[in-house]
């Protein structure tokens, strides 16, 4: 049962690395942008063609899985998505739809439909027994990394000037902007980040969550769980909800298989029906 | 001044006048419908596909209701064109084959389903609804698929066969019968639709989608209109999918996917939100856009919609739909400009 | 003899700020009764706890004697409680005309009408002509609202509150916002409005308040200051002093 709890963590971690991103864009932008997976798929494939096709060891790929989507994603900022950031939701879900089929048939075009497949360093291969768990070595890594990177996220918000210039324009844009903070600046740079987290986290997860062109569709309702359930005014907030969630759905798939898809989605309607504004979410 | 007066009676009829004439059905109108049923003469290879078209212009339609005239945006309709069409086809195989029968069962259980969830989705804002419908849309396709022994999960659902629409018309290969019933179905429901948003009844939902606070105001019942209405959309895109299982006389789980309810927002956006003929208009041109689309490059036509979608929304989407409301400019339902247009910045109720 | 509208002990907190304090206001039938007070007194939060937009954290509301503290907004307004909004709140996309139409149909009971085309009642076309001519709107009544002068629409907001038939009609700020040249109509068909109707007024212009009130009540700090006739309390030092002392864009 712990080590039930210990992949729901792992799982959980994931996720949230690769929702964060949204989170914080719907929270800065105010933007749906259901094209969030995109990158995290865009991440995976990277880590994937340099493993299979270039030779390139495992751990040296991720920071291009960070880097490639990161890049991508500012490109895409700046030329398309600043023009569609005053529009009405249904505007902004219409064109991230649009993005989405795009961007899923070009990788179906280029890359052909099958899984891909990542063969894991043989050191991150197999389980090791601690305290009497079975806990296995690559959800430890995918554990160690992620928490690195939420308690790095964490500090940055909290300690930088960046980190305070963006709390402040996700509180307020307009008061922000009035204090002389270049808010098209932090936009486009929290964008960045967010896609290139999410690309890590595509890169991570694909030997647990598998790869394929129908990745940003499969886990869109996911990340948005992640996002609603989770609020979008702090980290913490998206955090729990990630946690809760994998576990949440690595339990229910292992305890109740046939019905272990509608655990999170019942989950995500109750919380939803019963705090609009997500469990963790300070009331604006 | 007062009521007497032939002056003051001369005012009340005119305006009196000029309110109906909104109601009244005008050239392009008329037009169009006769265009559609000369189809069923002059195009008789075609009948497959205008069935197609039909269905979809029905489900556009369907969603039109609740987004054009609501402002609900809904990622997950599909679930009530899946509900309609597996209780369709399942009446169809196991208690009777007569596809009136099939069609009214879809549309109580789409009905049903639909007023079940509005509580659930009409509570928060936008990005809740959105996260609200698409999780309905999944969860019924997760039930779907689990539920092999009644849907036939992935292989579909199979064995339905319809007898005669009114023991007289028998459905055929070539797709005349079933384009003449979908066509049929599609118009009686339509003239009720258009019936419903010249009334009170869709004036009140045309405010409350502007401006929901001040409907509230002056006494709009917010909530339970917007209850019914979801209610009525919802059996509408029942029918649809009804109207999808009986004429194809199969229902796979593609019905309930994602791509489905993004294509039908797809449709409806093409062809104009918020005027009711959109969903027509865009169904057609959605079809002929794939008919091309689909010989230049088969398999990948996702990724043209994708774009399509990308453009229109970047070009201004309004600007686009307001030419071809243009031709409609008479029509009862005359809004220039789109609800999108927000000069005077009333406060939207969340 | 019943008020039209009474508050009892009328209280609204947001966390640690007291919006409305302990607030017993009195509305007596056919009354011109204006409620004055610097910016930041609590004067639209009063409104919006009188409407039911926001539920108070204590007291009471009594319309015409009945309670409808707990009552929904919809609901008061069947009652015969209408407001207007401080900035305009109205339907953009739609004309004047359906605007009118829209609340005396709700008004009549033909909201869920779903069958006939808006009009086809001839009680309610006579209805419209009524109120758009008291609220000189006759001659723009098929514009899209977004489209009209400024002036006319903030016409269109009382005109609308006023379709719903009140007996309780709550003017907040109507002049507000309103160019000099057109504040002649606006106070004029201010200043018409039949005597059943028990108006409470909220403004910052003295002219108005002045011209149209019979009783004054002053609202500082979310509390009731100080209640009287024109005379009084325009005579009265200590409102002077909190209030008329400070610059009023007339």
């Amino acid at each position: 049962m712990l080590t039930i709890l210990f992949d729901g963590v792992a799982y959980g971690m994931l996720l949230f690395v690769l929702a964060c991103g949204l989170a914080v864009t719907l929270g800065l932008m105010n933007f749906v942008n259901l094209a969030h997976g995109a990158f995290a798929m865009a991440g995976g494939y990277v880590t994937a063609v340099l493993m299979n096709r270039y030779g390139v060891p495992f751990l040296l790929t991720l920071p291009l899985a960070f880097l490639v989507p990161a890049v991508l994603g500012l490109a895409l900022e700046r030329t398309l998505y600043s023009r569609v950031y005053g529009r009405s939701h249904l505007d902004q879900v219409l064109f991230s739809i649009g993005l989405v089929f795009m961007a899923i048939a070009a990788v179906d075009y280029t890359m052909g439909s099958q899984q891909q497949l990542i063969r894991l360093p043989s050191w991150l291969q197999g389980r090791v027994e601690v305290l009497g768990i079975q806990v296995g070595l690559y959800r430890s890594f995918i554990i160690l990394v992620c928490g690195i990177l939420v308690v790095a996220l964490q500090l940055v918000l909290t300690r930088t000037r960046f980190g305070s210039r963006l709390r402040a324009a996700v509180d307020d844009p307009r008061v922000a902007r009035g204090l002389g903070i270049n808010v098209s600046v932090i936009f486009a740079a929290t964008f960045a980040v967010g896609s290139g987290l999410a690309g890590l986290g595509g890169a991570l997860g694909a030997e647990i969550l598998g790869l394929d062109p129908t990745f940003p569709l499969k886990f869109m309702i996911y990340f948005l769980i992640v996002v609603t359930v989770g609020g979008t005014t702090s980290i913490t907030g998206p955090f729990l909800a990630s946690l809760l969630l994998g576990v949440a759905d690595v339990a229910g798939k292992y305890y109740v298989p046939s019905f272990g898809a509608f655990v999170i989605y019942t989950l995500m309607i109750v919380v939803l029906v019963v705090r609009p504004q997500g469990l963790f979410a300070r009331a604006r | 001044m007062g009521k007497g007066d032939p002056m003051a009676s001369h005012t009340v009829d005119t305006i009196a006048a000029a309110l109906h004439r909104k109601g009244r059905w005008n050239v392009g109108e008329i037009l169009f419908w006769v265009a559609a049923v000369a189809s069923l003469f002059l195009l008789p290879e075609r009948h497959l596909i205008l069935n197609e078209i039909a269905i979809i212009g029905l489900f556009a339609v369907s969603l039109d209701l609740i987004l054009g005239y609501a402002g609900i945006v809904s990622l997950g309709h599909a679930a009530f064109f899946g509900m309609g069409a597996y209780v369709a086809g399942l009446i169809a195989k196991h208690v009777v084959g007569d596809p009136l029968v099939g069609l009214l069962a879809a549309a109580a259980a789409a009905a049903l389903l639909g007023f079940l969830t509005s509580f659930l989705v009409l509570r928060g804002a936008d990005l809740t609804r959105l996260m609200v419908t698409l999780g309905i849309a999944l969860v019924l396709g997760e039930i779907a698929n689990q539920a092999s022994w009644l849907t036939g999960g992935a292989d579909g659902l199979q064995g339905v066969s319809m007898t005669p629409i009114l023991g007289l018309f028998e459905f055929d290969i070539f797709g005349t019968t079933a384009y003449a019933y979908s066509l049929a179905v599609l118009f009686i429901l339509f003239v009720m639709a258009r019936r419903l948003v010249v009334s009170p009844f869709g004036l009140s939902l045309r405010a409350i989608r502007d401006n929901g606070l001040r409907a509230r105001a002056i006494g709009v019942p917010v909530h339970r209109r917007l209850i019914a209405i979801y209610t009525v959309a919802a059996a509408y895109a029942g029918i649809a999918g009804a109207l999808l299982a009986q004429t194809t006389q199969f229902v796979s789980l593609d019905v309930l996917a994602f791509h489905r309810s993004a294509d039908v927002l797809l449709v409806l956006v093409i062809g104009g939100v918020g005027y009711l003929y959109g969903g027509l208009v865009g169904a057609v041109v959605f079809k002929i856009l794939q008919d091309i689309l689909s010989g230049l490059t088969p398999q990948y036509w996702q990724f043209w919609i994708g774009l399509v979608l990308v453009i229109l929304v970047l070009a201004g989407r309004e600007r686009l739909t307001d030419r071809v409301r243009g031709l409609w400019v008479r029509s009862a339902i005359r809004r220039r400009g789109g609800a999108d247009a927000v000069p005077t910045a009333p406060v939207r109720e969340a | 003899m019943t008020p039209a509208l009474e508050t009892m002990r009328l209280q609204k907190r947001f966390g640690g700020l007291t919006a409305t304090d302990d607030v017993s206001f009195r509305l007596e039938k056919g009354a011109r009764h204006a409620l004055i007070g610097p910016n930041g007194a609590g004067k639209t939060t009063f409104i919006n706890l009188l409407t039911g937009v926001l539920p108070p954290t204590a007291g009471r509301i009594l319309l015409e004697g009945v309670d409808v503290t707990r009552l929904r907004p919809e609901l008061r307004v069947r009652r015969g409680l209408a407001r207007t909004f401080q900035i305009n709140q109205l339907f953009p996309a739609v004309t004047p005309l359906e605007t009118l139409g829209l609340a005396v149909s709700e008004r009549m009971g033909g909201g869920r009408d779903w069958w006939r085309v808006v009009g086809s009642r001839r009680e309610i076309v006579d209805e419209i002509v009524e109120v758009a001519r008291r609220f000189r709107l006759l001659d723009v009544l098929d514009e899209r609202t977004a489209n009209l002068a400024y002036g006319k629409q903030r016409l269109l907001e009382i005109a609308v509150a006023f379709a719903c038939r009140p007996r309780v009609l709550l003017l907040d700020e109507p002049a507000a916002g309103v160019p000099e040249a057109e504040r002649h109509e606006l106070l004029d068909t201010v200043a018409a409005l039949p005597r059943d109707v028990s108006v409470l007024l909220i403004e910052h212009d003295m002219d108005l308040v002045f011209s149209f009130a019979d009783r004054i009540s002053v609202l500082v700090n979310g509390a009731l200051f100080t209640e009287g006739t024109v005379q009084e309390v325009s005579s009265d030092p200590r409102v002077r002093a909190v209030y008329l002392g400070e610059s009023v864009n007339g």
